[in-house]
């Protein structure tokens, strides 16, 4: 069993079902990315697993434990942290406002986590006292990253990180991703850019239509004749 | 001299008195804007919930006069302040309870809020009416004037005097220090900076494990709290009116959308803005512009814009302006709709 595992989850938002029997699984310390085409319900899995949905089939389990009727918020303590693709900073507090809010429920000390963030996103630092909404789209995407962060997540979960910044930017992102793989930390992101995901991916997901279509080594999908051609472009 | 006279009458009449009304409404629409914030609906049980607290003020006043604790030239309502803070917390937290926790659980349409605020404001009008009756009620004590427009006059040695009441002292010093304490709760507490983290992104603050049961019992606990000291002081200035809290909701509502609803900042800006137009609008400037022109000439009329009786469409006029100039109001903030 593997550290995070949703298995045969199928479930929608009340009417038809989005995803039918899909499974996710991460190991610690590895990266997972989701890939598909839009609609492929991607976004929909990763709420599902953040448990922002219910499911009438399945099972979650984090850490041998079962969560799958957890509420999202108690998720929290437990060593879950959520990036949401929109809206995922206060645009109204400072930066180091939103890394105190990220770290909200825990009671002790912060300031070693916030000067591990800093270290991870230097810019970060130097932007500390403005506000979140004054950054760019990468910036802002570092914020949302370090804030999800500061609860000292066992899992990080990442919808679409990359979505609408520079080119240069999602390499620099891609890069930090790894780096907190690389703590030990289990990421499970969605992306848009499956190329270039999947190519820092332990496992990669091929999902279509709700369902899983590949499950593979991020190099193996990255070198299998049809996933190239249907989802990487040839 | 005509000039320094001139100022000295327009400092009386408008300065003074709009400065102490302004600080009244700003936190009155303090109280709107932080509803608005973080249960997102317009708060019409606002007025009445002024009211409330103002009355469990009187009540206690009396008390006190009746033991004879008076705090000279202090007004007594000062000391009696904290209880009526009390009782109107009391009455905000079980109303959030019994009413509006029912529909937030639903999830519904802010507009069904405000609908609900204002039958909340019915009832807290019948309360009121039941237990201090429909009658104005006086109960400022203490020294009436700091300084008064006889001894203004000896001092300066010029013809026009600035009086100014005790009571507009105690609501400009009031005002700001609470004010101060509020903002200083915003910036710098780790509630008061999951209050603007709610404010701003209610999702976002749930994934943070921010509480919203805890954030909103601290939004009606600071809203009783502006709403009784608003009450009061607007009550001791003037004198306390049942009646009078119902119509006040409109240069508050008019100072909050001026101001950016949700912007405490903008509530304060927009608290003045509202007391001064209001103020500057009604006000005859015959005598004023009589001593800035040629000696032994005055304006044949008033030169007053409008009639006192018409200060409440000041707020109504302001409110259409901005809602159809500039809809986020000075301080960019939430629009309704």
């Amino acid at each position: 069993m593997k550290f995070l595992s949703a298995i045969n989850m199928t479930g929608g938002y009340g009417g038809a079902d989005i995803i039918h029997s899909c499974d996710i699984t991460v190991e610690k310390g590895e990266i997972a990315v989701v890939v598909g085409p839009n609609g492929a319900g991607k976004s929909t899995a990763m709420k599902a697993i953040f448990g922002m949905l219910d499911l009438s089939e399945g099972t979650v389990t984090l850490d041998g434990k079962d969560i799958t009727h957890m509420a999202p918020q108690d998720r929290v303590p437990i060593g879950m942290a959520f990036v949401p693709q929109n809206r995922n900073v206060f645009v109204s507090l400072t930066v180091e406002e939103n890394l105190e809010m990220g770290a909200f429920i825990r009671e002790d000390d912060i300031s070693e986590t916030m000067e591990q963030v800093y270290e991870l996103f230097p810019m970060l630092k130097e932007k500390r006292n403005q506000p979140a909404g004054e950054l760019s789209g990468g910036q802002r995407q570092q914020v949302a990253v370090g804030r999800a962060l500061m609860t000292k997540p066992k899992l990080l979960m990442l919808d679409e990180p990359t979505a609408g910044v520079s080119p240069i930017v999602m390499d620099d992102l891609f890069d930090r991703i790894l780096e907190i793989a690389r703590t030990g930390i289990a990421i499970l992101m969605v992306e848009q850019n499956a190329r270039h995901a999947l190519e820092i991916a332990d496992h990669g997901f091929v999902m279509v239509q709700g369902e899983n279509r590949y499950t593979d080594t991020g190099k193996a999908l990255l070198a299998n004749p049809e996933v190239r051609r249907s989802f990487l472009g040839g | 001299m005509e000039i320094l006279n001139a100022l000295a009458l327009l400092a009386n009449f408008v300065v003074v008195p709009a400065t102490a009304y302004g600080a009244q409404l700003a936190l009155g629409a303090l109280g709107v804007t932080l509803i608005f914030g973080i249960l997102r609906f317009a708060n019409f049980s606002h007025g009445e919930l002024m009211s409330f607290g103002t009355m469990a003020v009187i009540l206690f006043t009396w008390v006190l006069q009746g033991q004879g604790v008076i705090i000279h030239p202090l007004p007594t309502a000062l000391l009696a302040l904290p209880v009526g803070i009390l009782v109107a917390i009391v009455l905000s937290l079980t109303t959030d309870r019994l009413v509006f926790r029912f529909y937030r659980r639903k999830r519904a349409n802010p507009i069904i809020f405000a609908i609900v605020s204002v039958g909340v404001m019915f009832v807290y009008a019948g309360l009121v009416r039941i237990v201090i009756g429909p009658d104005d009620q006086s109960f400022a004590d203490g020294a009436r004037f700091i300084i008064t427009a006889r001894e203004f006059k000896e001092l300066s040695g010029l013809a026009e005097g600035i009086a100014i009441k005790q009571t507009q002292v105690v609501t400009i010093a009031v005002a700001v220090a609470v004010v101060a304490a509020m903002f200083w709760f915003l910036q710098k507490t780790r509630s008061g900076k999951a209050m603007r983290a709610y404010s701003d992104n209610e999702d976002l603050a749930l994934l943070s494990g921010i509480d919203p049961d805890r954030v909103v019992m601290i939004a009606w606990i600071i809203t009783a709290a502006l709403a009784t000291i608003a009450g009061t002081l607007y009550s001791l200035d003037k004198i306390y009116k049942p009646f009078i809290f119902l119509q006040i909701l409109l240069p508050i509502f008019a100072a909050t959308i001026v101001g950016g609803i949700g912007q405490p900042v903008g509530a304060i800006l927009g608290g003045f803005v509202v007391a001064y137009s209001e103020v500057m609008l009604t006000y005859a400037y015959k005598k004023f512009l009589a001593y800035l022109g040629p000696s032994g000439w005055a304006p044949d009329s008033l030169v007053q814009l409008l009639s006192t009786d018409y200060k409440f469409a000041v707020s109504f006029i302001i409110l259409v302006v901005v809602l159809l100039v500039r809809p986020t109001g000075i301080i960019r903030g939430k629009v309704i709709g």
